[in-house]
């Protein structure tokens, strides 16, 4: 393997993107791994939670973007918990999963898929309706294999403790939700425009 | 009046914002200035000769310098002028350094505002009087809070060098926490039979008063003469007739008590001796757990006492001693392990600090020195150290490293291989500090020889399983979460200031940071120093410091005490407030807004009530001047005058 030139392969802009996005400040890491050490999903990931931490440190855009671990972490927020410096680690991965969006880099395609289900299916609800969401997971994204196999899992156990309607929920204020997915959608623009 | 201004380049440190040059020539103009000149370096000697030369050559009166901050010079120029025959304190310096060069670059501006300095000092210096100081005689005692190695040694060093020394130990018995240790890195020689001799010198040391379990009531005074009272908390045992033959200990029926000595470890008797090699061997109850004061009936100690020194009736007592100087050397204290939620704070018997690992590996402790599980005394096979178990934690308020973990930590594992031969260390460190001769050595050794796993990552929690502790954390260095099941844990808790270390602080006017330690008076020149002259420090309590280093700053200290003590009299400050007679009502606010008791009533002949500045307590801080509704009590060298001439000469400009 070749030495990694930090000369040539830090990517500074990056860094500095990071920062003014997040908020947060990557160099407050002194890497003792504590988040790897609380990560519930760690065995999944390519590289453990401390080590994105240290590739952002280092400015190695690509890897990060193109990693699988900013795509499987949960948010359940070990990491933060645990952080002796006070780095909000679980917002850093999800400013990180925005950036690679945007850069249309998406390792886990699954998993953005879902995401996007999900935030569809609040479109169109207004609020969480799984059923809706797992159909639109399966039919438009064409997840039918592990949509149905979820289904199939969890389905009766949901349905047998009402945890699951057939049809959506009513809600009061569509309107409101509608207009924070404008804004949303505005403020989306202005930063591309930027 | 004839005043010279001289004002100094610094080398660059202030010519290079500053066009000095300008400034001593736009000082040249002002009304009673008879020679303004700049130069390189004002402080070297020939800078001093050069002023000495001018006052002279000049006929010149006031000395005004306009260099660095007074803090660093003032000194030095006084004794120059003083060495040309002025009072020294005809000497002002505007400080144009740290005030003006060094923060900012506009050298216009920076010129402006030299040239603004230069003349309020100038006009100041032309209002000053000259004082003089008076002497007044030190008290050759030291007083001593803190019976730990960096104490024990301040007093044998004072008390060596023929003062009289009055040591002060909150706890029963001197040695602090280094009794406690089994052995000490990187020697791994025995910590008590090292310390024993200096605790046996403590205790017969004709020259030593010894204090035990004994608190500062109260501290009063000033540099050389100190009236410090001190409390004698009721040990229900007289010590003039104790033995410390240990016969009510081993009859004593009370036989939970919280063993302070063993960090709690095992419990011990109501009524007992800290350790064998206790100085002063010497017998106290614990009223918290003795039968007789819980339920009013008990005695046996008092009837097996072969001396008759149980005394149920005892009171604490308050004695007063006088001492000329203070060394304070409190140690420090130990985080709550509860506060370490993720490693279920105390929830876990076998997760356990490394100070009361310590007292199950030592020979005298609980368990004679067999290592053995809190919770079902088995012998452990798997030992999991934890380093930083809360340094280095900003989330917690402990961002600083707690400095001698990582050593003892090894040392521990040294002896856990020691003791049991097919037992497992590991060690779980984020970094390995070890900047100490023979010290990163003595740490190999401890992987080398001895077999010990260090693990370069932190642990993220520990809960139990069956019989183990599952200790779950990273290894940093593989990229991967980690898991050992282990048999018992041992967490290196925090060094943090001691227990009621602000309080004292507030006692002995001396400052502390925001954790509680106390602040020496420069971090590197002067530092076992205080702000308050007269009181020192030595030891953990000016930060966390292993054995050697406290043992060095208990001797820097007690020289310290020795150089200061060298004279018979001291000079006082006369820059300290004045009351005048004819304006003062009487009404004595300053009485009360005083911070040192320096100010107290007087009857003149006339039977008109005033307020009186005892000259060697002031402290010239001004207080009481901006309490007089009058204007009648001026301090010294900074009266209303002589401020406001500065304020005129600056609104003139």
């Amino acid at each position: 393997m070749d030495a990694l030139n930090l000369t040539e392969k830090t990517d500074w802009t990056f860094i500095e993107q990071f920062k003014k996005e997040s908020g947060d400040n990557p160099s407050l890491c002194y890497q003792c791994g504590n988040c790897t050490a609380g990560c519930p999903y760690t065995h999944y990931f390519d590289y453990p939670v401390s080590m994105i931490m240290r590739l952002l440190q280092t400015g190695q855009k690509e890897t990060i973007l193109n990693s699988k671990a900013i795509w499987l972490c949960a948010t359940c927020e070990t990491c933060t918990t645990r952080c002796p410096c006070e780095i909000d680690v679980a917002h850093v991965m999800d400013v990180l999963r925005h950036i690679a969006r945007r850069e249309n880099k998406v390792a886990e395609k699954g998993v953005k898929s879902f995401y996007d289900s999900f935030l569809k299916s609040v479109k169109l609800f207004s609020r969480m309706y799984e059923v809706g969401m797992i159909m639109i997971y399966m039919l438009r994204y064409g997840y039918m294999l592990s949509a149905a196999k979820l289904g199939m899992d969890i389905g009766p156990k949901f349905l047998t403790r009402g945890k699951l309607s057939f049809f959506p929920h009513e809600l009061m204020g569509n309107a409101e939700v509608a207009r924070i997915f404008k804004k949303y959608r505005k403020m989306e623009k202005e930063r591309a425009k930027k | 009046m004839r005043v010279g201004v001289f004002i100094c380049h610094c080398g660059s440190n202030i010519a290079g914002t500053v066009d000095v040059a300008r400034v001593a020539a736009e000082a040249r103009k002002i009304p009673g200035v008879a020679f303004a000149t700049n130069y390189m370096y004002t402080c070297s000697e020939p800078g001093q000769d050069e002023i000495k030369a001018a006052i002279k050559r000049e006929n010149l009166d006031r000395i005004v310098v306009a260099a660095c901050s007074p803090r660093m010079h003032e000194n030095t120029f006084r004794k120059t002028i003083q060495k040309a025959g002025l009072n020294k304190y005809f000497l002002e310096m505007a400080n144009i350094r740290e005030h003006i060069a060094w923060i900012g670059n506009d050298k216009e501006l920076n010129t402006e505002k030299a040239i603004d300095a230069v003349s309020m000092a100038i006009a100041k210096v032309m209002q000053n009087k000259p004082l003089h100081a008076t002497s007044f005689k030190i008290n050759k005692r030291v007083l001593v809070i803190g019976g730990g190695v960096a104490g024990m040694q301040a007093a044998l060093d004072c008390a060596d060098g023929g003062l009289d020394v009055v040591l002060v130990e909150k706890s029963p018995a001197v040695g602090g926490i280094m009794a406690r240790l089994d052995k000490t890195f990187p020697t791994i020689d025995c910590s008590i039979c090292i310390l024993g001799p200096k605790m046996v010198d403590v205790g017969q040391h004709e020259k030593i008063k010894l204090f035990a379990y004994s608190e500062i009531e109260e501290i009063k005074g000033y540099i050389g003469n100190y009236q410090i009272k001190i409390r004698k908390k009721a040990t229900y045992v007289d010590w003039e007739k104790c033995t410390g033959c240990g016969l009510c200990m081993e009859k004593c029926p009370s036989k939970n008590s919280y063993d302070y000595f063993n960090f709690g470890v095992a419990p011990t008797k109501a009524i007992n001796i800290p350790f064998p090699q206790a100085i002063p061997k010497k017998a106290k109850i614990d009223p918290n757990y003795c039968r007789q004061f819980l339920k009013g009936k008990c005695g046996v100690c008092a009837k097996i006492c072969p001396t008759g020194a149980i005394n149920y009736e005892m009171k604490d007592e308050i004695v007063t001693e006088e001492v000329g100087a203070i060394v304070v050397a409190t140690g420090y204290g130990l985080l709550d392990q509860n506060i370490l939620t993720e490693y279920g704070g105390t929830r876990y018997p076998d997760v356990i600090s490394g100070i009361q690992y310590e007292r199950l590996l030592n020979a005298s402790g609980p368990t004679s020195g067999h290592i053995e599980r809190p919770s079902d005394h088995t012998e452990p096979k798997t030992i999991v150290f934890v380093s930083c178990a809360g340094s280095r934690d900003k989330s917690i308020g402990v961002p600083y490293c707690s400095g001698f973990c990582c050593m003892y930590i090894a040392k521990q594992a040294i002896l856990t291989k020691d003791h049991i031969p097919d037992s497992q260390s590991y060690v779980f460190y984020m970094d390995i500090r070890s900047p100490g001769k023979g010290y990163d050595e003595f740490t190999r050794r401890a992987q080398e020889e001895y077999g010990a796993q260090y693990i370069r990552g932190r642990v993220s929690k520990i809960y139990p399983k069956g019989k183990k502790m599952i200790v779950r954390g990273a290894d940093t260095l593989l990229g991967t979460q980690v898991e050992i099941e282990a048999d018992l844990v041992v967490l290196a808790t925090a060094a943090i200031a001691a227990e009621g270390a602000a309080e004292m602080a507030e006692k002995l006017h001396i400052s502390y940071d925001t954790f509680g330690f106390y602040v020496e008076s420069h971090p590197k020149l002067r530092p076992v120093e205080t702000n308050t002259s007269g009181v020192f420090l030595a030891g953990a309590c000016q930060g966390p410091k292993d054995i050697p280093s406290s043992v060095g700053q208990g001797s820097a200290a007690a020289a310290k005490v020795l150089s200061l003590f060298s004279r018979d009299m001291l000079e006082s400050d006369p820059a300290i407030a004045q009351v005048n007679t004819n304006a003062c009502v009487g009404c004595l606010k300053c009485l009360k807004t005083c911070p040192f008791q320096a100010i107290v009533e007087d009857t003149l002949r006339s039977g008109k009530k005033v307020a009186k500045v005892i000259e060697t307590v002031c402290a010239g801080c001004g207080v009481c001047t901006s309490t007089c509704p009058c204007g009648a009590i001026q301090l010294q060298h900074f009266t209303d005058n002589q401020l406001l001439s500065e304020v005129s000469a600056i609104c003139q400009m």
